[in-house]
């Protein structure tokens, strides 16, 4: 039991992390269709970003919001430089275009930082909590705990403003959204620099536990996109749900399975459940107009 | 003409329309003679470079990139197929390029497998394994076929990861040295012939399923399954008759690719192995058999290229494929087609 | 025998019932018109009958055979064809080739043999290039063989679905608003070619609008509205049928209709 617990923290924690990454590819693929395959970079420049800032002096917390805040001007141009001259681009070519970011901002991180795996301080120290039998770090507690705020507020600023009806405008149809004065190109533009910090904040809060590097966000990225195609794309709920499902996923396959096939069960998992439900869990069925 | 009434009109079309339909045919019937021997002429300008290029190579290195030329053009062709002809896009090919080296790797040295049945047995099981997953796989559109595909891709190079009692584990394994005939094949202007034969036999196989009633059933799936359906083509078999032929082509690729380096890491199956892929096909033209070689050609020889570049290899790399895919977005090939005004290629 | 009987089809879409216990006999060589107001099912009974969706009820039959659950590609072998209402057209293939497209079921080549090009494929490819240029013959089309069929015009795009799926030599074939988007004269051009399909002893199945096309060439009408069956008989019985005048054609659609033949 005691055992069966440990997973489920150590799950939830990493489930988290999905969960905010499947978000970022949420909230960019309802504004425009795009599935951003730099996600992960984003993560990875907010980790980075914060340690070298660190490093260079900077008190901690100003360095992380320095580092959200680059990654957030990245996002933006990102969108600006990359997705904008490329609309009217089908969803293989966007997905390459995102790639090629990807390999672009892993080779920035590079040269402006190093190869190296860097480490932050944990926020509320490091002497594991003892809970039924299992132990959980505080940062996993603070990991979970920034993660819910940032979705209930993610989710507040979706349902209550007037940029959150914009971005549900645009996801339901594009044309009409543009035909009664929705301006799409600060509505995506908004949601590549929400999505940039999201992603950044992330990186922030799990680097104490997992490390960081250069290339750390492909990986990300990809669990990013295995979750929202679990819980199926486009659907919030899904995003969360799939992720913190894939994180526990792993957590039991480590445990139970083999540490080294970890990666491999949430993949296997995430084949069978297409093979079921080809939409994902909480895809809508579309119907083929003929 | 527009004296006439709509009716007498329309008679008058009707019987200026048979008579073309009549002249027509027999026009048709000639260019069509035409077309066929046309069919293998696109191939022409690539036998000629294979002809010229040694001409102009100084050293065995180039004979070796222009060999991994010709080897990843085979890979492209293989995923253009899938890609570019039958319209599915597929982010986990490299999976097949694993089970092709890993085949030659391994029989030879587990089982005493001779290298060459081992390739051959690395294309049928490459075969068997697109046969097994691809029909449930070909079920799914778009992003949802991207990511079980990708899936795929992944599940492999972490089982060749994971297995090093077979495989080497991460550091990878030697592999046995082809011989055919007494002959063993080494040196880079052996590999140089090799592969470009085999790309070209690959190019006209290619060329000949495009133009057979599978290859059209296969574009007109791209275009509009529904129709396809409606016209008594069996979209799940097609599918996957063309999923299993590109994994063959992939699988040989792999192959030839761990032969050629005599040494394999579980690398050759990763992700960003299966998306250079799916670059190759698109920067050099999705549906174009040139283009695959194209394709192929600047993603081998671009990194050779950037080392140059040092330690912002990465940077230039990243920049030049987000630029190609945004202002060539048809791919090189089919772009510059357009340009010359001339017509597919 | 009947060449296309259809009995109680049904389905529903969220609640709202698209077609609602439907059910038809076409007699073997005549062309048979569904009509109806917009929304009234006519599309979505063309994808019952062709397999692309399922009725919840009833079934299908095809000159006497149950093909109630078989899949549009079985019914297109057991001689079923049809065109579509908004096109779909292999828009990366040239016109022939689209044609080519409808002679699959006809085709009989192996993949070994596709891939090395055997000699029995390059003869395959010219029987089907031969017949695929008379099917564009018979609708006008001969001339635009090579070209690309994403350069073709709305109603020759029209056309070539039809010659695409006469191709495929069907016993019965569903025409989904042929005519919609032409002008008067490619409408005339679109009932010749109604009646050469049925003199060649084709039985047509006609989804349109045009109520002067649809009078001037249907052996048989069936109204329907709100997915059900509002009557069905001869040109002349459902232009005097009042329940139609009233329900679909309005008092000016009657004028128009009787002028049509008159």
């Amino acid at each position: 039991m005691a055992e069966f617990l440990q997973f489920v923290f150590s799950g939830i924690t990493v489930g988290a992390i999905y969960a905010l990454v499947a978000i970022g590819f949420t909230l960019i693929y309802n504004a425009s269709d795009v599935v951003n395959f730099a996600q992960g970079e984003f993560v990875m420049l907010g980790a980075m970003g914060t340690v070298f800032l660190g490093h260079a002096g900077v008190p901690l917390l100003l360095a992380g919001v320095v580092a959200v805040l680059i990654t957030t001007v990245v996002g933006l141009a990102l969108y600006r430089w990359a997705i904008v001259p490329a609309r009217e681009a089908d969803a293989v070519t966007l997905i390459i275009i995102t790639i090629g970011a990807s390999i672009f901002l892993r080779g920035v991180a590079e040269v402006v930082f190093d190869k190296g795996f860097h480490s932050l301080p944990a926020l509320l120290g490091s002497n594991p909590i003892r809970l039924g039998g299992a132990t959980i770090l505080p940062q996993s507690l603070v990991v979970l705990a920034g993660a819910f705020f940032i979705m209930v507020l993610l989710w507040a600023f979706i349902d209550r403003t007037l940029f959150g009806k914009a971005v549900r405008a645009i996801a339901a149809n594009r044309v009409a959204a543009r035909l009664v004065g929705i301006n799409t190109r600060i509505v995506v533009g908004a949601s590549f620099a929400l999505s940039a910090a999201i992603g950044a904040i992330a990186g922030i809060l799990i680097t104490p536990i997992t490390l960081t590097s250069y290339n750390g966000g492909t990986l990300l990225a990809l669990k990013g996109f295995a979750a929202i195609m679990l819980g199926g794309i486009g659907s919030a709920v899904g995003a969360v749900v799939g992720g913190i499902l894939l994180g526990l996923l792993e957590a039991f396959a480590a445990g139970y399975v083999s540490a080294s096939y970890k990666d491999a069960v949430g993949f296997l998992v995430i084949l069978a459940v297409l093979f079921v439900m080809p939409r994902g869990l909480f895809g809508k069925a579309t119907v083929e107009r003929v | 003409m527009s004296m006439l009434a709509p009716l007498e009109r329309f008679r008058l079309l009707q019987r200026r329309r048979l008579a073309a339909a009549g002249a027509s045919k027999s026009i048709l019937l000639d260019r069509f003679r035409l077309l066929r021997r046309r069919r293998l002429i696109s191939l022409v300008p690539i036998v000629a470079i294979v002809i010229i290029l040694p001409l102009l190579f100084s050293s065995a290195y180039y004979y070796r990139v222009a060999a991994l030329v010709f080897l990843f053009g085979i890979a492209a062709l293989g995923l253009n197929l899938l890609m570019g002809f039958a319209g599915q896009v597929s982010l986990g090919h490299a999976g097949f390029m694993g089970i092709g080296a890993y085949a030659v790797a391994i029989g030879p040295t587990a089982f005493g497998i001779p290298p060459v049945l081992s390739f051959i047995l690395g294309a049928l099981l490459s075969a068997l394994v697109a046969f097994v997953v691809g029909r449930p796989i070909l079920r799914l559109k778009e992003h949802y076929l991207a990511v079980a595909t990708l899936g795929f891709g992944i599940l492999l190079a972490i089982v060749f990861t994971n297995e090093a009692n077979w495989t080497g584990g991460p550091d990878g394994m030697a592999v046995p040295q082809l011989i055919l005939f007494n002959w063993p094949l080494r040196g880079a202007a052996v590999w140089y012939w090799i592969l470009a034969v085999s790309f070209l036999v690959g190019a006209v196989i290619a060329l000949n399923l495009i133009n057979s009633p599978t290859g059209r059933a296969l574009r007109a799936i791209h275009d509009s399954e529904v129709a396809a359906r409606v016209l008594g083509i069996d979209v799940a078999q097609k599918k996957l008759m063309i999923f299993v032929i590109s994994a063959v082509y992939t699988s040989i690729a792999g192959s030839y690719l761990a032969l050629l380096d005599g040494y394999i890491t579980p690398q050759i199956s990763g992700f960003l192995r299966s998306i250079e892929l799916v670059a190759m096909v698109v920067l050099g033209g999705m549906g174009s058999v040139a283009g695959s070689l194209v394709g192929a050609a600047v993603l081998v020889i671009l990194p050779q290229a950037l080392t140059l570049f040092d330690e912002y290899e990465h940077v230039v790399l990243g920049l030049i494929v987000m630029g190609v895919m945004i202002f060539l977005r048809a791919g090189i090939v089919p772009s510059l087609a357009a340009a010359f005004g001339g017509g597919r290629s | 025998m009947s060449a296309l009987s259809a009995e109680r089809l049904s389905v529903a879409f969220g609640g709202v019932r698209a077609v609602d216990g439907v059910s038809f006999d076409v007699a073997a060589g005549i062309v048979f018109s569904i009509i109806g107001p917009n929304g009234a099912g006519k599309t979505t009974l063309f994808n019952l009958i062709s397999g692309l969706c399922r009725s919840h009820d009833g079934g299908v039959w095809l000159c006497g055979e149950d093909v109630t659950a078989l899949a549009p590609e079985d019914l297109a072998r057991r001689g079923l064809s049809r065109t579509f209402q908004n096109l779909q057209i292999f828009s990366h293939l040239t016109v022939i080739e689209n044609v080519m497209v409808g002679r699959h079921r006809h085709e009989a080549t192996g993949i070994l043999a596709d891939l090395l090009h055997l000699p029995a494929v390059a003869r395959q490819n010219r029987g089907t290039r031969k017949a695929a240029a008379e099917a564009l013959g018979r609708v006008g089309l001969g001339d635009a063989a090579e070209r690309s069929a994403s350069g073709l015009a709305y109603g020759h795009l029209k056309r070539l679905e039809i010659a695409r799926a006469l191709a495929s030599e069907p016993k019965v074939l569903l025409l989904d608003e042929p005519a919609a988007g032409c002008n008067p004269v490619e409408t005339r051009e679109i009932e010749a070619i109604i009646r050469g399909i049925v003199a060649d002893g084709v039985t047509v199945v006609l989804v349109e609008h045009d109520m002067r096309l649809v009078m001037n060439v249907s052996d048989r009408i069936h109204v329907l509205a709100n997915g059900r069956t509002l009557a069905e008989g001869t040109a002349v019985e459902i232009r005097t049928n009042a329940a139609v005048i009233e329900a679909y054609l309005g008092v000016r659609g009657a004028r128009e209709a009787a002028g049509a033949v008159g």
